[in-house]
């Protein structure tokens, strides 16, 4: 599903190297943890994935389904099947939520040259999927992300993430922010949707989310590598001893 | 607010695909830059005493007409062109212009669609005016009889100069509503046109006012007596075809007391690589507990990026609340025109009288607008309300320039006033002139302002989501100018989304 091989990847405006050589492969329908201290580049990573400007890549490749993503534009990588969940959702007054997110499905269906969903149909899909989230009305009608809460904005991005269908999906610390209750949901919201044909790369600080998301692989990522690789006992290790064993170990 | 978005997300969330699709579909073009060939009657360029007879007897006005505008004309003669507005354009030549054009085809009335000039009939497709509309416009005997398709707005076409048709006009006679081509009603209402015409924007109001006093041919006249609500919406198109032709329209609406009224107007203008001059005069007259809604669709030619061409668009709009709970509202979406110097007015005479003035500007490319509108508190409690969209975007300057003047009788009268403004790239600017007159100290002026750009992180989300770059500068503009939208009849609004996004074209990457 991703490959991701040797990627190196530096901030465009200065001299910061941040990732330095990052190997990773998800696997189709298995769902892969990131965890790693603040500054390792778990969030750069993710955003050099789904191409958000303000990064230059010196070397690697990451390909999706053995497909180039760090060529493609950002709606392409949308509609090839990538999604990330942001950290910080972000804010459009005027928008409607239900509209933004039709405009969306639709753009998609149409790079991928299918065709558009129908209002009705669309209805129909949105409102059984915010139901699981427990998304109300009124919150599809508000405009997108303004005035939400931090628990809604995260279960706003599953609901994006459900109706989206993507193949890949980076879930960029979306357990931050998020009271205990608030996280469940949102967890419950991803479980929901894993399935065979879906993969997960689920990057977070702690241990906590994944009791609730069980990973099939997690990885230790330091200083813009992944340094160690293990299964879900690894992230154990980690709540209880913390990354110095960790790193002590590997660098 | 909140409670706004929530009533109206319903009706509205196709309306914003079909702003996307409409980017999609029109690519990069000037929808509207298409000239239509027809044989065209011209008086000689320029401007004399003898052009302004000429107008006046080509529309077989009375005496009193050709004074009133021949006093305008010596008037004009003795005033100079305003230069206060952030407005930087060529000298405009006044004598190298042709005032009066006129198509050939509707000298005679035609007697069946046969007769019409196919190209005029064309033009009318072309603006989206349906069949049965057309074939009115084009004064085929019995149209008006057809069965209408669709939606029912009375259509009142004015091309060039002149105005070559009105729809429903009988129909509307029946609820006592006038609509009709004002060369008409100066015929045959003039005791009303004298009355009015003036009283709101006099003659010598300003340079362009009264230019155009002088050489308007043509426009809309709309009457609705006391205690109508007009059974249907009116709507007046506007366009320049003929080339060096300066369009000087007049429109004048009266509403009695208790009288209702939302009345659309349009416009469009072929590509040219040469300014044209567009000059025109609205009045409005309310009278006690009656209400005018009138919108306004900009979309004159703006010019191409290097700034060649365009319509020079200076024009005076004014709507006199004379009775008291009178009430007016101006919406207007500018997207056109090289220049724009417009500045819609309320006069709120009459106590408890409202004005509303809702505005979404956009200036692309060399575009340059200055407008904004004027609120004059004369009566006791009297309310206005302003709420400014300003967007600039590739080399363009776009200003707000807004008055409040409360005067000393106008007690207890309150304004606020928001005015925001959006920019896309850095070589656009966005300019923000608001002057604030109060004389009682019971009254209350609010002014809230805000510049913001459009945020990288705004569209990095959307195109996450897998919109392109301009679906995503359109999803986003949209929403910045949602409140004045949702103050626009639905038919207008969806229009207004898709011109937002077309003219944005080519402002980002």
């Amino acid at each position: 599903m991703l490959e991701i091989k040797n990627l190196h990847v530096k901030l465009e405006e200065e001299d910061k190297v941040i990732l330095k050589g990052v190997n990773l492969t998800v696997e189709t329908g298995k769902v892969h943890a990131i965890m790693g201290p603040n500054g390792s580049g778990k969030s750069t990573l993710s955003y050099v994935l789904s191409g958000r400007d303000g990064y230059t890549v010196t070397a690697g490749s990451a390909k999706l389904d053995g497909q180039e993503l760090l060529e493609m534009e950002p709606e392409a990588r949308a509609a090839a099947g990538l999604f990330l969940a942001f950290q910080y959702p972000v804010e459009i007054p005027g928008v409607g939520n239900m509209t933004f997110l039709r405009t969306a499905v639709n753009a998609q269906r149409k790079a991928r040259g299918e065709e558009e969903m129908s209002a009705g149909e669309f209805l129909k899909v949105i409102r059984e999927q915010a139901k699981t989230l427990k998304i109300d009305a009124d919150m599809l009608k508000r405009p997108v992300n303004v005035g939400f809460s931090g628990g809604e904005k995260k279960r706003n991005e599953i609901l994006q993430m459900a109706m989206l269908e993507p193949k890949m999906c980076i879930l960029d610390e979306t357990d931050s922010g998020l009271d205990v209750d608030a996280m469940k949901l949102v967890a419950e919201g991803v479980n929901a949707l894993r399935s065979e044909g879906r993969s997960f790369l689920v990057i977070t600080h702690y241990q906590r989310l994944l009791d609730h998301i069980k990973p099939d692989v997690v990885h230790i990522m330091a200083d813009g590598r992944i340094v160690k690789t293990g299964g879900p006992e690894l992230a154990l290790e980690v709540e209880n001893n913390g990354y110095a064993d960790i790193l002590a170990e590997v660098l | 607010m909140v409670a706004l978005d929530k009533a109206e997300t319903d009706v509205r969330d196709g309306v914003d695909r079909e702003t996307v699709e409409a980017v999609n579909a029109m690519a990069g073009k000037y929808k509207h830059g298409w000239e239509t060939d027809i044989e065209t009657e011209y008086a000689p360029k320029g401007l004399s005493e003898d052009i302004v007879r000429l107008i006046s007897e080509k529309n077989g006005e009375p005496e009193w007409m050709t004074d009133w505008r021949l006093q305008a004309y010596r008037r004009w003669l003795q005033l100079d062109e305003p230069r206060w507005a952030m407005l930087h354009y060529p000298e405009i030549d006044y004598q190298d212009q042709y005032y009066y054009a006129k198509p050939k085809s509707m000298s005679g009335k035609p007697k069946s669609l046969d007769e019409v000039d196919p190209k005029l009939l064309a033009t009318y497709a072309k603006l989206g005016i349906p069949l049965k509309e057309q074939m009115i416009l084009a004064g085929v005997d019995g149209a008006e009889a057809a069965p209408a398709e669709g939606r029912r707005v009375a259509v009142d076409a004015v091309f060039d100069s002149v105005s070559v048709g009105t729809t429903f006009k009988a129909e509307l006679m029946k609820a006592g509503v006038i609509f009709m081509p004002i060369s008409e009603a100066i015929r045959e209402y003039p005791d009303l046109v004298k009355k009015y015409l003036g009283s709101v924007v006099p003659a010598s109001d300003n340079y362009f006012a009264t230019l155009n006093s002088a050489v308007f041919s043509d426009g809309s006249f709309v009457y609705i007596p006391e205690g109508v609500r007009c059974p249907m919406e009116l709507s007046t198109y506007f366009r320049i075809n003929a080339e060096n032709t300066g369009q000087f329209e007049r429109t004048l609406i009266i509403a009695e007391k208790g009288s209702y009224v939302s009345y659309l107007e349009g416009c469009t203008a072929p590509k040219r690589d040469i300014a044209q001059l567009h000059a025109a005069v609205v009045e409005i007259v309310i009278m006690e507990d009656a209400e005018v809604k009138y919108s306004t669709v900009q979309n004159w030619y703006p010019g191409d990026e290097e700034g060649r061409g365009g319509i020079y668009n200076f024009v005076t709009k004014r709507a006199d609340c004379r009775g008291d709970r009178s009430k007016v509202m101006w919406t207007q979406v500018e997207t056109g025109s090289a220049i724009t110097w417009k500045y819609p007015s309320c006069i709120l005479r009459g106590d408890d009288s409202q004005g509303e003035f809702y505005s979404i500007a956009i200036a692309n490319n060399m575009q340059q607008a200055d407008t904004g509108t004027k609120m004059i508190h004369l009566g006791k409690n009297t309310r206005s309300r302003i709420v400014s969209k300003g967007i600039s975007a590739g080399k363009a300057q776009n200003t707000y320039r807004g008055l409040v003047s409360v005067h000393p009788k106008a007690k207890n009268s309150r304004n606020y006033t928001q005015c925001d403004s959006l920019l896309i790239g850095d070589k656009c600017g966005a300019h923000t002139v608001p002057y604030i007159e109060v004389k009682n100290n019971s009254s209350r002026v609010e002014h809230e302002a805000t510049t913001s750009k459009v945020d990288d992180d705004q569209l990095f989300y959307c195109r996450s989501r897998g919109m392109d770059e301009e679906e995503a500068v359109a999803l986003v503009v949209n929403g910045f100018c949602k409140e004045v939208l949702q103050a626009l009849p639905m038919e207008f609004a969806m229009e207004a989304q898709s011109l937002v996004a077309i003219s944005l074209e080519g402002s980002v990457g």
